[in-house]
């Protein structure tokens, strides 16, 4: 059984991401006791499965590294993977929350060597990579997991695999016997940093996402580019491996339109521009790109980036939003159709590949989740004093890039101490 | 007159206020993807983005006197993507109605003829006469079109006879609903309603 210590001066993080652990952090480092949830199997989140960061083009992995050392180094911080929130009650400074731990079949005993994962067969599209490849079901979340553990996906309990697994570790880790555990917790204040998932794209159907292959998301791309990921870092079409060199950005995919999302998702325009200078840095002069736009929009000191990827002749803007997208079934490229704006033109281009800056959207539904907080017609928290205790960090509150992300969380993590130190006060 | 005059868009507000849906003009944020979702785009003259354009920038004349409008089928793919949600079509419809009530109908568009038709046609009697409104659209365009018309037609009529889809007797007439005077009147009072409602 887990054994947790939490009393009304805890402060519960909901998210293991780049907010949660920045919230989280920030608390413990002031002295308060908090436990930090995550439901997947390791801390990290969606930064983790990011390539670069923009403006500065340097690589999340150094951010995750420094995160990852303040939370081994602080004993304030209680992390649970695998743990999921099922219900909330109490009020400000007297939360009741219910968390349900799912097994991870392996026990602090794992020292990572992946003897487990060799010895199984079956394989499971891998969530890290958004399914652009597989992992066994014995596996390591991705690299810099932490914690260092490896994980048993529950499909491969009761076959075979699971045996195979056991008698492969050395160090006897594997614990099929894990059961799933409810946990009763005393909380003070919840900070949920409950984070973002990428809007489904196969949902805009013009676009075949789901029809095409040489139709990706911004986030797929992302994980193409990391050298550690599916392709190795290599920027290839999926429909035959070729090097894709001449592509095409849409904009607003899903964002800013009242079929899919109404919201701006504020953080695609930067992405594309950035994801723009990896065709450069891959292909050197041989790499082209289009973006397809209704207006870029590079919030406030990003605008020099954008002036900066302006003035690279092989880099074109088209002021348009994509009508819909068919494929040449010769070599399977993609073809944007659509007028321009500027001048009324008609076209019909073909690229090697495409990619969706798909929109950003609140990862949970909390209202589905019976969670008494404010949210917008978008599903993001609110700053509401209906909340009481509850706050938003990062992008459950509204969609943030990684650099507001932190801050929102930091401005969390604040209020949430003083609803401890209130707490403490009347406490004695 | 103010130098400010020429700015001072008085077309949208025309709009706005006589045609139907007019008021969703000012929502469009001209991202294009109506235009290039019309399946009809390349025949016209102007695309929905293009005519909610002009109507902002005050070109009343070629708006309203625009084959656009008429050239539009209702397959609706526009108001489906686009983004903001606005009637497209119901506008497009809505201007190609006000046109006509102006008298701004470029000659001789076969759509709005034939519009013209089926409203002549339906208007008598409540039902429309097969026989009468297929001879006309044949005759639309004079005396030797129809025959060399009717003449290519001949089987479809025939077949359309036989299985009891067209009766040769409505040459005659033809069947009507139940009350004609209560139709005729209902009519009237609609143009009514409307003559107040559209200045």
């Amino acid at each position: 059984m887990t054994e947790v210590v939490a009393t009304n001066q805890t402060i519960l993080v909901v998210g293991g991401g780049i907010s949660g652990m920045t919230a989280a952090l920030e608390a413990a480092e002031c002295g308060k006791q908090v436990i930090l949830l995550e439901k997947n199997p390791s801390l990290g989140g969606r930064v983790s499965q990011l390539y670069k960061y923009f403006p500065k083009l340097c690589m999340p992995t150094c951010g995750m590294e420094i995160n990852l050392r303040r939370i081994k180094a602080n004993p304030n911080v209680r992390v649970l993977t695998l743990a999921e929130v099922t219900q909330v009650s109490g009020t400000t400074g007297n939360y009741q929350v219910k968390v349900k731990l799912s097994p991870r079949y392996v026990n602090s005993n794992c020292t990572a060597c992946g003897a487990c994962a060799d010895a199984v067969t079956a394989e499971f599209p891998n969530e890290y990579n958004y399914g652009l490849n597989n992992r066994k079901g014995a596996y390591l979340p991705f690299f810099m997991a932490y914690p260092q553990r490896y994980v048993l996906d529950p499909k491969i309990i009761g076959t075979a695999d699971a045996d195979k697994a056991q008698a492969a570790c050395h160090c006897g880790a594997i614990d099929l016997d894990m059961q799933t555990e409810e946990m009763d917790l005393q909380i003070g204040s919840i900070i949920w940093a409950t984070g973002w998932q990428p809007f489904d794209a196969d949902k805009i159907q013009p676009y075949g996402h789901d029809r095409f292959a040489n139709v990706i998301t911004s986030v797929e791309m992302e994980r193409m580019m990391d050298p550690m990921g599916p392709t190795g870092g290599r920027l290839v079409r999926p429909s035959d491996g070729q090097e894709a060199k001449n592509v095409a950005f849409i904009q607003c995919a899903g964002s800013r339109d009242r079929n899919y999302l109404k919201h701006c998702s504020r953080i695609c325009c930067m992405a594309t521009l950035k994801q723009t200078t990896y065709l450069r840095e891959q292909f050197g002069d041989a790499g082209r790109a289009t973006v397809y736009y209704i207006d870029i929009r590079a919030i406030d000191r990003f605008e020099n980036f954008y002036q900066k990827v302006m003035k690279d002749d092989n880099i074109k803007f088209i002021k348009s939003k994509v009508a819909n997208v068919i494929e040449n079934k010769e070599n399977n490229n993609p073809i944007l159709r659509g007028v321009n704006t500027e001048g009324y033109h008609r076209y019909a281009d073909e690229y090697d590949l495409v990619v969706l800056a798909v929109g950003m959207q609140p990862s949970v539904d909390f209202k589905s989740l019976g969670i008494d907080i404010v949210v917008n017609d978008n599903g993001f928290i609110e700053q509401n004093p209906h909340n009481g205790g509850m706050f938003a960090a990062g992008c459950a509150s509204d969609a943030l890039d990684v650099n507001r992300a932190v801050q929102n969380a930091t401005a969390s993590s604040l209020r949430a101490i003083q609803v401890i130190n209130q707490v403490a006060g009347a406490e004695g | 007159m103010s130098n400010t005059a020429k700015y001072r868009n008085d077309f949208l507000k025309e709009v706005e206020a006589n045609v139907e849906e007019g008021e969703w003009v000012k929502m469009c944020m001209q991202c294009g993807v109506c235009a290039g979702s019309c399946p009809l785009g390349n025949a016209w003259e102007h695309t929905p983005q293009k005519i909610f354009m002009m109507i902002r920038a005050g070109k009343r004349d070629e708006v309203l006197s625009s084959d656009a409008m008429w050239m539009c089928t209702s397959c609706y793919n526009c108001i489906v993507r686009c983004p903001r949600e606005v009637p497209i079509t119901h506008i497009m419809h809505g201007l190609a109605h006000y046109a006509k009530r102006l008298g701004l109908v470029p000659a001789n568009q076969p759509t709005a003829k034939f519009a013209q038709l089926f409203w002549n046609n339906l208007s008598k009697r409540g039902r429309i006469n097969e026989l009468t409104l297929g001879l006309g659209l044949y005759f639309m365009n004079g005396f030797v079109e129809g025959i060399k018309t009717s003449i290519k037609m001949q089987s479809l009529g025939l077949n359309m006879i036989k299985t009891g889809r067209m009766n040769v007797m409505e040459i005659f007439g033809g069947h009507s609903v139940k009350d004609t005077s209560g139709f005729h009147a209902m009519l009237q009072k609609a143009e009514e309603i409307e003559a107040t409602r559209i200045k």
